[in-house]
């Protein structure tokens, strides 16, 4: 049963990507449970506008492409491959490092 | 859960970001310990794995959705410390690039999800560790329970943020009850998509799991 790193990480990307890239399209679009509150209770009224709310990525989507499911599906491979890169780099800049051989 | 700017005053968010810069350095230099050359490359592998997993709400009640955080989902796979730096990147990549989850807020949600969220399911993970038979699939069962537990958790800390500086007036006790109630709603989602995922990873590569024995594992290994 146990598969390669090579096999298990590739595995891991791919679905992944066919999470962000694809099925983030079916994605409920209901206020998530922190904004139906702050809804229900009264305090949504105090939100401000994000400060890169025009951003061309901003709510997970390419500005101006109309396609929604083309949209939301680049701007999601987009955030995987922005969150391999800087996660990758940061654990492998951290990680224990083997002891060498000669030690 | 991810905070806009607005809700909670400029002064507490400023010292919810210190406490969760204190906890960040504490995360790495405990993450420097924890990972190895094997479990570096799964600790990303896990934030890129949240980040997708977090675009995919799913509806918890009328008119109301809620998305996986993957604090426990990190902890069980790559150990407290790796899940909460893989839980700010993610959050820090959605605020950066996705504009979801406020700038001036990012301190607060970090606390929440990353700190609060990851070690409040280490600590519900390990008790339940300690008691339950040590099987996979007891672990499935621990892992189910610590992730459930892990998302009123962070909005517990929601609330005790909202008691210190909110800019609204509305009761505490109003947002209390309003959080935790949707929040363990969520936290079901959340326990079945953590308790799969760990399954799945059990079942192809145990050994990468840190909150899985290796002790065990020897017992499996057949050359």
């Amino acid at each position: 049963m146990k598969i390669s790193n090579r096999k298990f990480y590739a595995s891991a990307l791919l679905i992944s990507a066919l999470l962000a890239g694809g099925a983030s399209f079916y994605a409920s679009s209901s206020p998530d449970g922190l904004e139906k509150v702050a809804e229900d209770v009264g305090f949504i009224e105090t939100a401000e506008d994000h400060t890169f709310g025009d951003f061309t990525l901003s709510d997970y989507g390419i500005a101006g492409l109309e396609n929604a499911r083309l949209s939301v599906g680049f701007a999601g491979l987009i955030g995987v491959v922005a969150t391999a890169l800087v996660a990758m780099g940061l654990f492998m800049l951290i990680r224990k490092k083997a002891p060498s051989k000669n030690q | 859960m991810h905070i806009p700017d607005g809700f909670i005053d400029l002064p507490t968010s400023a010292a919810f970001a210190a406490a969760s810069a204190v906890a960040v350095a504490g995360a790495v230099k405990g993450a420097r310990r924890q990972l190895s050359e094997q479990s570096a490359p799964l600790a990303g592998l896990t934030a890129v794995f949240i980040f997708a997993v977090q675009m995919l709400n799913f509806p918890v009640a009328a008119g109301t959705s809620g998305h996986l955080i993957g604090a426990a989902l990190a902890m069980v796979l790559v150990g407290p410390y790796a899940a909460t730096l893989a839980l700010v990147v993610v959050l820090i990549i959605q605020a950066f690039l996705f504009a979801d989850g406020g700038l001036t807020a990012l301190g607060l949600s970090i606390f929440n999800m990353a700190v609060i969220s990851v070690w409040v399911s280490f600590a519900v993970f390990m008790l339940l560790k300690k008691i339950l038979p040590k099987t996979k699939s007891w672990l499935v069962v621990a892992t189910f329970i610590s992730a459930l537990i892990s998302v009123p958790a962070a909005a517990v800390g929601f609330v005790i943020q909202y008691a210190i500086g909110a800019n609204a007036t509305f009761s505490v006790g109003a947002v209390l009850n309003a959080m935790v109630g949707t929040h363990i709603l969520i936290g079901i989602g959340e326990a079945i998509i953590t308790a799969l995922t760990v399954s799945a990873v059990l079942a192809s590569r145990s050994d990468l799991v840190f909150g899985w024995d290796k002790k065990n594992t020897t017992l499996e290994i057949r050359s």
